[in-house]
């Protein structure tokens, strides 16, 4: 089944169990979904439940937000990251703050999912990785699937939360396949997991990335050089305590992050990594982020823009020499 | 569309009147004595003041049942004081103590109330209104026959939230009822100096949502609208939207020097507030004695007196405390 599939059940299977949970952004009923996740589901669940928005985000995500104040399980997608922008007003200042603000006394139970990343060539109005920015923000989750499992399983996660949750899905997976359990529903949403293990690199990343990082440790492998591949999974609340665990085991990282390099998450790791194991690091701890541009369109352009499974090597290399 | 005279609205029985009078007097005084106790450093932050535009909150709450939802702005004392939450803890929430009714972590633009459907005191402004539109959704989609509350200053008509919600509100035929609390100016800027088109319930028209304006200094002259609004609204009739014309006899906040407006402007307003013209109305209609007046005004005085006592009382939420909710508890919220 591919990753698009994966969603697609996660999302039929919460709408089928809880009457409470409705899916609402733009082009997710008549048009199937911007990514087709949502296919077939107006015939399925009715106007009601599958509510196409005006291109409005900043009011649909509120109105998530207050249908979730008034009960519901509102599962709200914004078709790519970068619109998520024209949201920030309800997501930093109400979907985050409310229940603090409120000295405990309303949640919000907000899901909200969108694509994130590039590689499509779509330039840079619709490739960017902003999902680092959202996990800066206290009172909300961020979650990174990368595989079909997670992609599944984490909205299935998410919508057990009492508060708001944002699931990151780069568009870049939704075609990939794998397989899936016919039993597999929710998954753990608190820890990062070791998708490969090795003894001299730890290498640190999420999201699309994580294919890249697999590949990249397979082909260090065949210089006898094994490295751990940790995918965090949730950016927040971040678990330290597996890289931390991993940098211990290897004594070096890359991290690996498609957003730019200054300000990125991959700076908070590694500040992290240097705060909590500085006396386990043999060498520097090294990043592979995207080139400090806008995304361009050329497909040269971009795929040099962009962390590659050759970057990824080279910033392993420059640390341990087979 | 059109303004309602407020010869419309019926002598009310004398009971209810004095009611409506009390309520008003006491968002005033509780309001003067905010300000004394900020002059006193015992208020800290930002504190806007709802005197003078009194008459809205309380003859709009009048419309609305417990099972309906409130949306506020940062100027929600009066909304909250009207919708029944006690003086003691929106005091002590003035005090960020944690006996407050948002336990002190949100002070004047934040009061919250859970159990009265009081969603804040929300500080940016304009995006009360996606909120309510979200309530509405989700009474409607629950079947609940509630109505969403939302109040607003003039100023949100001029941000994208105003326009969405209102879109998305008629679209959807939610139940909300948006009310407009047009006091002219938006901190220093008077409304003809930010919009092309000033005429707001003409904007609702726009969006095919019935608007009407009325006199906001007119409390039963708001009650009557309101009603009128939230028997279409609860009908199935989709949002309204009632723009109440009014004025704010004090600063924009406590650190407003007021340039932008002239002395005698303010007093020409103050001669026809809400209180006094009430009051004036009630004694010409013979149901309001100095006895009666006293009595309301001692009553208050002493509520207050309590309720500054309750925020004197209450305790500092404890330091360990900080992180608390920020995600529900069992979750770690350090990172
Ligand atoms: C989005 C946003 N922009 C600016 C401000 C700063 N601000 C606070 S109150 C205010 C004026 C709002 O006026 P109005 O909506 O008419 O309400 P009023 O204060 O008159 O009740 C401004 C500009 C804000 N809180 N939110």
């Amino acid at each position: 089944m591919t990753y698009r599939e994966a969603v697609r059940e996660g999302l039929r299977e919460a709408l089928r169990s809880d009457p409470r949970v409705f899916l609402m952004g733009e082009d997710v009923g008549k048009y199937g979904g911007p990514y087709a996740c949502s296919k077939g589901f107006l015939d399925e669940f009715g106007p009601d439940r599958i509510r196409d928005t005006p291109l409005s985000e900043n009011t649909f995500v509120g109105a998530g937000i207050g249908a979730a104040l008034g009960g519901l399980r509102p599962i709200v997608e914004v078709m790519t990251v970068n619109f998520s922008l024209l949201a920030l007003d309800q997501i930093v200042n109400n979907a985050a703050t409310i229940r603090h603000m409120s000295g405990g006394q309303f949640g919000i139970p907000l899901v909200v999912r969108m694509a994130t990343g590039a590689g499509r060539q779509v330039a840079a109005q619709h490739s960017h990785s902003l999902e680092g920015w959202f996990a800066h923000i206290p009172g909300i989750t961020v979650l990174t699937p990368a595989t079909i499992p997670d992609a599944k399983g984490m909205l299935l996660a998410a919508l057990q939360q009492p508060d708001p949750v944002f699931i990151f899905e780069h568009a870049y997976l939704y075609p990939t396949e794998g397989e899936l359990d016919e039993q597999a529903g929710a998954v753990d949403i608190r820890h990062a997991i070791v998708r490969r293990a090795g003894t001299d690199m730890s290498i640190i990343t999420f999201g699309g990335s994580v294919w890249k990082a697999l590949a990249a440790a397979d082909q260090l492998a065949t210089d006898g050089i094994e490295a751990d591949v940790i995918d965090l999974r949730v950016l927040r609340p971040l678990d330290m305590a597996t890289i931390l665990a991993s940098v211990s085991k290897t004594h070096r990282a890359v991290i690996v992050d498609e957003g730019w390099r200054t300000g990125s998450f991959a700076a908070e790791i590694s500040a992290r990594i240097v705060e909590g194991g500085f006396y386990e690091l043999d060498g520097p701890v090294q990043r592979v982020c995207s080139a400090e541009v806008p995304i361009p369109y050329p497909k040269h352009l971009e795929d040099a823009a962009l962390p590659n499974v050759d970057r990824i090597v080279q910033a392993v290399r420059s640390l341990v020499s087979p | 569309m059109k303004e309602q005279p407020a010869t419309d609205s019926r002598i009310p029985p004398r009971s209810r009147a004095l009611d409506l009078l009390r309520q008003m007097i006491r968002i005033r005084r509780f309001e003067e004595k905010a300000a004394e106790l900020y002059s006193a450093g015992k208020i800290r932050g930002f504190l806007h003041l709802y005197i003078g535009e009194e008459a809205i909150a309380v003859g709009a709450m009048q419309a609305l049942r417990p099972e309906d939802a409130i949306v506020a702005t940062y100027r929600e004392h009066g909304h909250a004081l009207a919708r029944g939450t006690p003086m003691g803890p929106l005091m002590a929430e003035l005090y960020g103590k944690a006996n407050g009714c948002s336990r002190g972590r949100g002070g004047s633009m934040h009061f919250f109330d859970a159990s009265r459907r009081f969603y804040g005191g929300l500080a940016i402004v304009g995006g009360g209104l996606a909120i309510a539109v979200g309530l509405a959704l989700a009474d409607q989609l629950r079947k609940r026959p509630s109505v969403t509350a939302c109040f607003f200053g003039e100023g949100a008509v001029a941000e994208g939230a105003f326009h969405e919600s209102m879109n998305l509100a008629a679209l959807w035929k939610l139940p909300v009822l948006f009310i407009c609390e047009n006091n002219l100016y938006a901190m220093g800027t008077a409304l003809v100096r930010s919009e092309s088109m000033t005429d707001i319930a003409a904007k609702a028209a726009a969006y095919g949502i019935p608007g009407e304006a009325v006199d906001g200094m007119d409390v039963l002259a708001v009650e009557a609208a309101a009603k009128r609004a939230t028997e279409r609204v609860r009908a199935g009739g989709g949002p309204s939207l009632l723009e109440c014309k009014t004025y704010r006899f004090r600063a924009h906040s406590m650190y407003d020097p007021e340039l932008y407006r002239s002395k005698t402007e303010v007093e020409e307003w103050k001669t026809h507030g809400p209180i006094v013209s009430f009051e004036g109305r009630m004694r010409e209609w013979k149901c309001l004695t100095s006895e009666d007046l006293s009595a309301i005004e001692a009553a208050v005085r002493a509520e207050i007196d309590e309720a500054v006592a309750f925020a004197e009382r209450g305790e500092w939420e404890p330091l360990e405390e900080l992180t608390k909710d920020v995600y529900t508890a069992n979750v770690n919220s350090e990172t």
